[in-house]
């Protein structure tokens, strides 16, 4: 399945775009589109830092399995107040 | 309105007198305002992005959680997105208790809940560029590594 995986902030201009299409396996993980993300964007994120994903607007752990036409957004480090 | 996410001037008496109860005998109201350094850099400007609908959803997720957590019935937060200029309001928390004592705790866990967990991001301007706060001081921190676990 195909994902538009939305980027915000620090990820949006480290990609230079707003939105990314992401092709997963049926069954594929939140931790798994990450994985493809980072291919695709290596720049993304150092190695070493989780990526946090909304998926719906909730926050995902790695292990959630991805639906079509899930709502996934790519989280960088909050700093609102 | 008890949750706001908005681009204008936000104004704190008008976000106070939503907390106000002939029942309560104590109103906290938080500001958070845009500081002018960082690092001996001064700041320009701040400007403020966030992710609308999980932003707004989060945020009355917390208001939730502080009424039932410190037995509160008003809870008011307004945030303000966009460019927000030095000195200026970028946060309002206003808690109406009965007693002062769960309003203070209320109010501090409330703005420690909004850095953690409010998709919103702040980027200090500077005169020779910029930079996304908690991104470069907490980007290769440990407790990063399980989700959105810091606090400033």
């Amino acid at each position: 399945m195909e994902l538009n995986v939305r980027l915000f902030a620090l990820y949006r201009e480290r990609a230079g775009k707003n939105i990314v299409t992401v092709a997963v396996a049926d069954g594929a993980t939140v931790s798994d589109l990450t994985d493809e993300v980072r291919r695709q964007i290596p720049n993304l994120a150092p190695p070493g830092v989780k990526i946090v994903v909304a998926v719906n607007t909730d926050y995902a752990d790695s292990e959630v399995v991805l639906q079509p036409g899930d709502d996934v957004c790519l989280i960088p480090p909050v700093s609102g107040g | 309105m008890m949750i706001e996410l908005t681009e204008d001037t936000l104004n704190p008496e008008k976000i106070t007198e939503l907390v106000r109860r002939d029942t309560n005998g104590s109103v906290i109201t938080f500001l958070g305002t845009t500081r002018d350094n960082f690092e001996g850099k001064t700041v320009l400007t701040l400007e403020y992005e966030a992710f609308d609908e999980m932003a707004v959803k989060k945020l009355e997720e917390v208001r939730q959680e502080l009424m039932a957590e410190f037995g509160l019935e008003q809870v008011a937060i307004s945030h303000r997105i966009g460019t927000v200029g030095i000195g200026e309001i970028s946060l309002v928390v206003a808690i109406g208790s009965p007693h002062r004592k769960e309003g203070f705790n209320a109010c501090q866990k409330a703005v420690d809940r909004i850095k953690e967990v409010i998709p919103i991001w702040k980027k200090e301007v500077y005169q020779d560029g910029s930079r996304w706060v908690a991104c470069e001081d907490h980007e290769f921190s440990p407790e990063q590594a399980s989700g959105q676990g810091h606090s400033h």
